[in-house]
């Protein structure tokens, strides 16, 4: 903690900003929300912590007005208000960024920063000038970037920085961030930090989502807790510790059982690693994409890629699983060449892949969470071959048991599931199709503190299986206690490859920022 | 969020029971059959007979909507194979007569397919393209001329029936048991539900999205091919220029009718087929009930509303706001 955090205890402040109180909301039956309440004050920036599908998300739907809230009163400044749609709510005020950003990606990014409130002149739009003021308002997120290219072609984390720029920018006083950070690196972090504490300077209050408990206590005056829908409590950050905050938040202490299980996997797989390469690249790679690299995944190994986003981790997983064809180099899998031309041949080849883009490139919102868990193995086997209502639920009911995907329901539309439990359905799609090689994009993005230990004790148990693994994480924490070797990219080339010993947060760090050209120090 | 849970297509049953007892004030001996000549007549057999083209066009029409797709050529194909089967039938066997047709279909719903499948142009402007020309291609092939023909075989697929049951009706029931064999049977539904859903995830997911999309159009065509030749049999000629005239429409009608969504993503063949029959049941009805044909558009809007007002779920959300709320 720094010391610039705590200021908001000292300040006198009577008056609340925020005031939410007797929140309820039921889906069908199903309590997602029961009298919850919250206080933000003045210049305060105040965590909402809980589990997936704990229902922060939907109370920041309800306050907003996107979903109908069955009970609740919402006071700003002492003033009733209720609005009931998103536009209502900026303008009364609430400025959110909702955990899944929706923009418009064939528009450009100024045309996103200021859709419905363009700059006009006779009732033209003035494009000049609005890209004009785009860039300036991009410039105090240190992101300068062509505001006139379509919003699809930069990244997501671009993307989300975006998102945050135009709600910062409509002039709010409460400024609601549902998992802003869950694509951004630590650099971009920082940035969106020095803008949270430039608006609380402002006296805005900000309400803040994450699963990073690190965040919490660098930047968080505040936090409240849910837990199935009810509040588990709130406390300012410093009479609330580490540990008592994960115990409110799971109602349990943290298992220490995951964390020694991985640790145990860790070591017994020490002998992994000297087979035979499952799959090779060799000089594999995409004019303008990715270049041209060499990649060996070997049963019982793990092998991160790490790097700034836009770096070519992405894009080096999308190649591997010929997602994006290669222009030149070789793919070799099981001692024979192959042309890895589609996702469709990866899987067959006994590839599986979890994107990074959870809403446009994993989940299917409409169909039932058992149908999006059968879809790869369902495809795997072919049309004619079709799993039998049985063998489905058989597979969902297994799946939800083993990654504990909540509510246990394998009928309700996938969409209606939190974020993190999506995440863990999409990982039980691949599973269920028993890969040989997994490549996971960002598999821990938005999953809280206990599926996160669950899911990396997973990964080293899927190891010692025999399952080779290639894994993107801007978390190196995380990349450190699995991966085998660590490959750091930068500027889309594959820059370090490092094993061993030499696997370290430093030494990733220090990879990552080396100023040599790109490709000197390729292995 | 546009989400619900699973539905069960009430609204369509109630609004096609509701149309049939309206058709029943205005006619009372609507419900009456007649077996004669070993046929069974009436108004109600009329509905199913006079409704199995649009319902034979909406067992591929459905697909494509799944695929989030739509195809605007059907009545165009219909003309084409209508065109064919009338001019070859009384040259040729009805076998081959049939092949030709349903492999002109077949080539149409291929190239419609390649076209957005392969070359990536957007559906409804693909489909477009062979809804100007395929009026076209049929009159060649009639030569500008209303064809007839005797042969007994190929208007037996119109005229005729089996056990009492006019052959559309049966042809329309044995295409349905088909698809839902072919579509639910296999996996294949379960695949273009989630291409329609979310096309880059399915193709992530290993689904072969591009033989699903060309398979899935050149049903379409074989479909309305299967329309076609009843149309003309039915009427023992092929008329290019009006054969399945604006029947796209009505066929994309059935399915919005039958719960599936512009959008793509979940389908139901069987609702499909009961939008058919509540579109054909007020034609009929308001034939029946003595108003001037030119008011059937303006009813069948009315109605249509109604349908899709009762599945919105933003209505159902304000009408269980309004009639107390319920946990
Ligand atoms: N529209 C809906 N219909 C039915 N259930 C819903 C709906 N929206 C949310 N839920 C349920 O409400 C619960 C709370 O979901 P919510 O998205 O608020 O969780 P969350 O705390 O944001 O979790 P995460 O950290 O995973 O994002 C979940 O069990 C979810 O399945
Ligand atoms: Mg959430």
């Amino acid at each position: 903690m720094t010391p610039s955090d705590t200021p908001t205890d000292d300040r006198r402040d009577p008056a609340p900003l925020l005031e939410l109180a007797g929140f309820s909301k039921s889906f069908a039956g199903f309590k997602a929300l029961d009298g919850v309440r919250l206080t933000l004050r003045h210049g305060e920036v105040h965590a909402l912590l809980g589990e997936n599908g704990a229902g922060k998300s939907t109370l920041i739907k309800c306050m907003t007005g996107v979903v109908h809230r069955d009970a609740g009163t919402l006071r700003l400044d002492g003033a009733l208000i209720a609005p009931r749609s998103a536009a209502e709510a900026t303008q009364a005020g609430l400025a959110t960024v909702y955990q899944e950003v929706n923009l418009a990606p064939n528009l450009s990014v100024a045309q996103n920063l200021f859709l419905g409130r363009q700059p006009t002149r006779f009732g033209l739009v003035r494009e000049g000038e609005m890209r004009r003021r785009a860039a300036a308002v991009l410039a105090g997120f240190d992101l300068n970037i062509d505001v006139a290219a379509p919003l699809e072609s930069y990244s997501v984390a671009v993307q989300h920085i975006v998102a945050i720029a135009r709600a910062v920018d409509q002039s709010a006083r409460v400024l609601i961030l549902d998992e802003p950070t869950a694509s951004l690196d630590a650099h971009e972090v920082e940035i969106l930090f020095a803008v949270m504490r430039k608006l609380k300077a402002r006296g805005i209050g900000i309400v803040f989502v994450t699963h990073f408990l690190d965040q919490v206590y660098a930047i968080c005056d505040r936090i409240t807790v849910l837990r199935n829908g009810r509040l588990a409590g709130s406390a300012t950050t410093a009479e609330l510790p580490r540990l008592d905050l994960v115990k409110m938040m799971l109602g349990r202490e943290l298992a220490h059982a995951t964390a020694e299980r991985a640790l145990a996997a860790a070591s017994g797989e020490a002998a992994g690693g000297r087979e035979a390469a499952f799959a090779a690249f060799e000089g594999y790679g995409k004019a303008g994409y990715v270049a041209p690299f060499d990649l060996a995944l070997r049963p019982g190994h793990v092998v991160g890629l790490a790097g700034l986003l836009g770096s070519g981790r992405t894009e080096t997983t999308r190649l591997v699983f010929g997602a994006a064809t290669a222009d030149t180099g070789t793919a070799i899998v099981d001692g024979a060449k192959v042309a890895l031309a589609s996702p469709a041949e990866a899987l067959h080849l006994g590839f599986g892949y979890c994107p990074e883009e959870r809403k446009t490139e994993g989940i299917v919102a409409e169909l039932t969470v058992r149908e999006n868990i059968v879809l790869a193995l369902q495809a795997k086997r072919g049309a004619l071959k079709p799993l039998s209502r049985r063998e489905q639920d058989e597979i969902a009911a297994r799946f939800i048991r083993l990654l504990d995907i909540r509510p246990p329901d394998p009928e309700r539309p996938i969409g209606l599931l939190s974020g993190g439990n999506q995440q863990k359905a999409l990982l039980a799609r691949w599973l269920a199709t028993q890969p040989r090689l997994l490549i996971l994009d960002e598999p821990t993005r938005g999953i809280d503190v206990g599926a996160h230990a669950e899911i990396i004790a997973l990964i080293r148990r899927l190891c010692t299986e025999g399952m080779a693994l290639l894994v993107v994480s801007s978390e190196l924490e995380e990349i450190v206690t699995y991966a085998d070797e660590v490959i750091v990219l930068r500027d889309r080339h594959h820059v370090a490859r490092l094993t061993g010993e030499a696997i370290t947060v430093p030494g990733i760090l220090a990879a990552i920022a080396a100023d040599a050209p790109a490709g000197e120090q390729a292995a | 969020m546009s989400l619900r849970l699973p539905r069960i297509g009430t609204s369509q049953v109630v609004a096609l029971l509701v149309i049939l007892a309206i058709n029943w004030v205005v006619s009372p001996q609507f419900f009456d059959i007649r077996l004669q000549d070993g046929r069974l007549f009436g108004s109600l057999i009329d509905v199913l007979n006079r409704g199995a083209p649009v319902a034979i066009l909406s067992l591929g029409m459905v697909l494509v909507i799944a695929m989030r797709g739509i195809d605007l050529s059907v009545g165009a194909v219909m003309a084409i194979c209508g065109a064919i089967a009338a001019s070859l039938a009384d040259s040729y066997p009805l076998p081959v007569v049939l092949a030709a047709a349903l492999g002109a279909g077949l080539a149409c719903g291929l190239w419609n397919g390649f076209l957005v499948a392969v070359l990536g142009i957007q559906p409804i402007v693909a489909t477009l393209i062979l809804m100007v020309a395929g009026r076209g291609i049929a009159q060649l092939i009639t030569e500008g001329r209303i064809v007839t023909f005797t042969s007994p075989e190929l208007a037996f697929l119109g005229g005729g029936s089996v056990l009492g049951l006019p052959t559309p009706i049966v042809i329309t029931l044995a295409l349905l048991a088909l698809t839902l064999l072919i579509v639910r049977g296999t996996a294949l539904g379960l695949l273009i539900e989630a291409t329609g859903g979310n096309a880059r995830a399915a193709a992530l997911a290993g689904v072969g999205t591009r033989l699903i999309t060309l398979a899935v159009y050149a049903w379409c065509g074989l479909c309305a091919a299967i329309a076609g030749i009843v149309a003309a049999a039915d009427i023992l000629g092929a008329d290019a220029n009006n054969a399945g005239l604006w029947l796209e429409l009505d066929a994309i009608l059935a399915v919005v009718i039958g719960g599936t969504s512009l959008f793509g993503g979940r389908f139901s063949l069987v609702l499909a087929v009961v939008g058919a029959l509540i579109i054909q049941a007020m034609n009929t009805g308001i034939l029946l009930s003595g108003f001037p044909p030119e008011t059937n558009l303006v009813v069948k809007a009315v109605v249509v509303l109604a349908v899709l007002l009762a599945q919105s779920p933003r209505l159902a959300g304000l009408g269980s706001n309004l009639f107390g709320r319920r946990a």
